[in-house]
């Protein structure tokens, strides 16, 4: 395999060197190293571990005319990732390890990015009995996380059991936390902005009253437990607590989450229905200040790919979901890099070391230093950039960033050695 | 912009246009007459004061046409006013529609029609102050106070003291 | 204004405005409906995707009596449905000439998207959607309440109107409160706890969870229309217990203030929200509603319809 050479690139330490990349690996670090087969010149450019996503909808099996494992790979390392976790709700559910197995194998094929399949905690995303989790775990797939995500898994009984039974491998349930009683019809946030525009309510509570409950559940049963995509600032002071008890509890927030609000709702454009839904300014700073300090561990985006004419229509009929993995890291410079929420160390943490100690992805989120996995993204924290949805490339275009100005740009890509994406632009270079 | 009747020849025409109906009609007692908002309207209470002046009361109401025109795509909808049958109604009187101006015919076109909702007249006669020309239907005047040739271009504005605190006729030069 | 889309598209002067084109109209069409010409050559299409035989009846005869052509589209049932797609249906009804579209759709905020998504150029009238907002039917409600009550200054200042009923799943009561509010009246809206929504703090009117405490001083009494559906989502325990907090019955009925007027938007359930007598007593103006709904719907559909504001063109055509 060729070797690469950074040219000239700042680390977060401030640091600003050559790093040389051999077979995958990063091989040398110092200044005026010599040449090697791929030059790269970084020199203004910030060099982070590759980004890890914990929550990707790549709709294949079944509508890849939203999405398919080779264009969210596309849009994975446009976004800086290096490695992304298939949801399970695909068409057959990833409930069996023939399906994890099968996504698993796209991934690889696609070759842009680490690509791990979630499997589904119940047979169908229905709630009723356990897949067969034991061997999806013992899979070529070797899958780690659980989730019924796009439904909670609402039984606790169930949930008992599947905190318990994953135990064996040390896997890890992954909870869409939604009463699914509470939330019957929900179209956005409960509160007066719903009222005022006649679209039945997602009462917090919806999600709080199921974190409390699976966080004691998960204790009860010594089990390790993750929060999907925490919406509400009641679920930040529940997870503050059980952290404070030691509990053994992750939890992640979307990009979205931390800078849209339901008052976006009002223009009843679906492109801003999502599950959860947006709330409110205050749940918005109370989500940006539990990730600053660690309540919240990660960044996880639910990209959630749909065509056009699921986003084409009247609210009531719109799908519920955005496309996140390419704005991911520009909305986290926006919302917590330049607010001085947080600095570099610990964006690292929430989009790369934390997520895959989560996941165990121990190929990924490693830090920068010799023999590690080139598993490396290069960006420019200071560009301004105007999202624009006709530019992705991802398969669909429900974006609700369309025309945002954001801060911070990813600019090369480099997965397992290999630039999958130079100067902003896919190279159609792969790994394998 | 430049006046082609003053105060005093306004009241002259109205004065003469009064004996006109009155002769016309051989006095009065069958006479309604109908104004047409706004200046219309006003014209019409003018002339009925001079004609009980002259000759015997005669009464008076207003017509209001707005949502008998054809060119609503053209104009923004204004405010309607409200039509005021003269006592006594319209059913079997002379009717004199009264208004300021007489251009296209269009208006006219449109009071015949709003006027035919609301009973049937046994003959309707149209007063105008100004008769400025460029008819575009078959449509004359029976008493006119003043003939003005005009272009198209120009703009002819009646000035009434009741709706405008001053009194003339003026012709502007249009806008291209 | 383009649309009529929620009473908040109004000002105060255009939602006056509206009702004294609509109080003119009633002059003009006084003891003969013939028809106006006003609209003629226009196209005004109905596009209903959920049953409403009153209101699209009401919005059929107001483009009628105006002249416009009347083009009927009516979806049997829920249309929130994959295979009905609303974008293609009023794409395919703007393809055959529509200068306006009057919409009816259980989707809250179908006729904003119908009118905000590029999908059409007509002009969008939203006779209901969802739970959202039914702003004609508040202009019609709101003409009816002036006629009876409000005097020559046309001012709805010191005017109490008690709203009761299903509030959360209500569209005529948002539209009524909007509008209220903006012409000056008080409105109290009164209901079980359960069917206030959520976050009414912010709606800047009175609610009571008794119909009792103030009875004596309304003005006007709104009676929604209640859905038996709602018992099996738990809002209230059944028709009976509602009847007795929150029904118009004959007890309550007489303790009304003796000017006082009784409204129902339709249709009625006797004996549930309303007593037969309340619904046919004197004070009782539902059918008056009706026939204002006419005139009210003419009277928005020749405001929307007009041309832009031109220059002033001088004289007379």
């Amino acid at each position: 395999m060729s070797s690469i050479i950074l040219r000239s690139v700042s680390l977060v330490s401030e640091q600003i060197v050559d790093l040389l990349i051999t077979d995958g690996r990063i091989t040398a670090i110092g200044r005026d190293l010599p040449s090697a087969e791929i030059e790269i010149n970084c020199e203004g450019l910030l060099l982070l571990p590759g980004f890890v996503d914990l929550h990707t909808h790549l709709r294949e099996p079944g509508k890849e005319n939203a999405e398919t494992v080779l264009t969210g790979s596309q849009s994975a390392v446009r976004g800086g990732f290096t490695a992304i976790s298939a949801m399970a709700n695909t068409f057959p559910v990833a409930d069996t390890a023939g399906v994890v197995e099968q996504v698993w194998r796209l991934g690889k094929s696609a070759g842009l990015c680490d690509v791990y399949p979630i499997g589904a905690v119940s047979e169908g995303l229905e709630g009723n009995k356990l897949a067969e989790i034991g061997a999806m775990a013992d899979s070529i797939a070797n899958v780690r996380i659980f989730s019924d995500d796009g439904k909670c898994v609402s039984d606790p009984l169930l949930m008992r059991r599947a905190l318990e039974y994953v135990k064996r491998f040390g896997g890890v349930i992954a909870q869409h936390a939604q009463d699914p009683r509470l939330t019957i019809n929900a179209q956005m946030n409960e509160g007066s902005t719903a009222s005022e525009l006649g679209l039945t309510g997602w009462p917090a509570v919806a999600e709080e009253s199921i974190i409390a409950r699976d966080i004691l559940l998960a204790n009860t049963v010594s089990s390790r437990l993750h929060i999907c995509h925490v919406s509400t600032k009641g679920s930040v002071e529940i997870l503050r607590w059980a952290k404070s008890q030691g509990m053994n509890v992750t939890a992640e927030v979307t990009p979205h989450h931390l800078i849209l609000t339901e008052e976006l709702a009002k223009s009843y454009d679906p492109i801003f229905k999502v599950n959860p839904p947006l709330r409110t300014q205050e749940d918005v700073i109370a989500l940006r200040e539990a990730l600053a300090d660690g309540i919240i561990d990660v960044v996880a985006t639910d990209h959630a790919p749909h065509p056009q004419e699921d986003k084409d229509c009247e609210w009531s009929a719109a799908a519920f979901g955005m496309v996140g993995l390419e704005t991911a890291f520009s909305i986290l410079v926006t919302t917590m890099i330049e607010t001085g929420l947080m600095g570099w160390d610990r964006m690292i943490e929430v989009l790369s070391t934390a997520p895959a100690k989560i996941a165990g992805y121990s190929d990924q989120g490693q830090s920068i230093e010799v023999g590690a996995f080139a598993n490396l993204v290069i960006v420019d924290p200071k560009a301004e950039w105007v999202v624009d949805r006709e530019m992705m490339a991802s398969k669909s275009r429900n974006t609700p960033f369309h025309g945002m100005s954001l801060r911070g740009e990813v600019v090369h890509t480099i997965y397992r050695g290999a630039v999958v994406l130079q100067d902003r632009k896919l190279t159609g270079a792969v790994h394998g | 912009m430049s006046m082609v009747l003053d105060g005093a020849e306004i009241t002259r025409s109205l004065k003469r246009i009064s004996h006109e109906i009155i002769e016309r009609n051989h006095g009065v007692d069958s006479v309604v007459l109908m104004g047409i908002p706004t200046r219309g309207a006003t014209l019409a209470k003018r002339l009925a004061e001079m004609i009980s002046d002259i000759e015997s009361p005669i009464s008076w109401g207003t017509l209001d046409i707005t949502l008998h025109r054809d060119d609503l795509r053209l104009r923004a909808p204004r405010a309607l006013v409200e039509t005021v049958l003269p006592l006594g109604g319209i059913e079997g009187r002379e009717v004199v529609l009264i208004d300021d101006v007489l251009f296209s015919g269009r208006t006219i076109r449109a009071a015949l029609d709003a006027l035919g909702e609301l009973g049937r007249p046994r003959s309707v006669q149209l007063a105008v102050l100004v008769d400025r020309g460029h008819r575009e239907l078959p449509i004359r005047a029976d008493y006119v106070g003043k003939n003005i040739p005009t272009s198209l271009k120009e703009t002819v504005k009646v000035y009434l003291t009741e709706v405008d605190g001053r009194e003339s006729v003026e012709i502007e030069a249009g806008r291209l | 204004m383009k649309h009529l889309l929620s009473i908040n598209d109004l000002s105060r002067e255009e939602a006056i405005a509206i009702l004294d084109t609509a109080s003119q109209l009633e002059t003009l069409t006084q003891g003969n409906m013939k028809k106006l010409p006003t609209l003629r050559g226009y196209t005004v299409v109905n596009l209903f995707f959920e049953d409403s035989t009153r209101t699209r009846l009401s919005f059929d005869a107001a483009a009628k009596r105006l002249s416009a052509d009347v083009t009927n589209f009516a979806t049997k049932g829920s249309s929130v449905s994959k295979g009905e797609s609303l974008k293609d249906t009023a794409q395919t009804l703007q393809a055959m000439g529509a200068d306006a579209m009057v919409i009816r759709h259980s989707a809250s905020g179908a006729a904003v998207r119908l009118a905000e998504s590029g999908w059409v150029d007509a002009h969008i009238i939203n006779a209901g959607d969802g739970t959202h907002e039914h702003p004609t039917q508040a202009l019609l409600d709101a003409f009816t309440i002036r006629k009876h009550l409000v005097d020559q200054e046309r001012d709805f200042h010191g005017v109490r109107v008690a709203i009761v009923g299903d509030i959360t799943h209500s569209r005529v009561a948002r539209s009524n409160i909007l509008l209220l509010k903006k012409l000056g009246a008080k409105v109290t809206v009164i209901a079980p706890p359960t069917l206030i929504p959520v976050g009414i703090e912010a709606w800047g009117v009175d609610y009571s969870y008794d119909f009792d405490r103030e009875l004596e001083e309304f003005d006007v009494v709104m009676m929604l229309r209640v859905q038996l559906e709602r018992m099996n989502e738990a809002y209230f325990p059944n028709g009976r217990e509602y009847s007795r907090a929150y029904g118009l019955d004959d007890l309550r009925l007489n303790r009304l203030k003796k000017s006082a007027i009784v409204m129902h938007p339709g249709p009625m359930n006797r004996g549930l929200e309303i007593s037969a007598s309340s619904a046919d007593s004197i004070r009782s103006v539902v059918l008056e509603q009706v026939t204002n709904g006419v005139l009210v719907r003419m009277a928005v559909l020749y405001r929307l319809l007009g041309g832009p504001e031109l220059l002033n063109t001088g004289g007379s055509l």
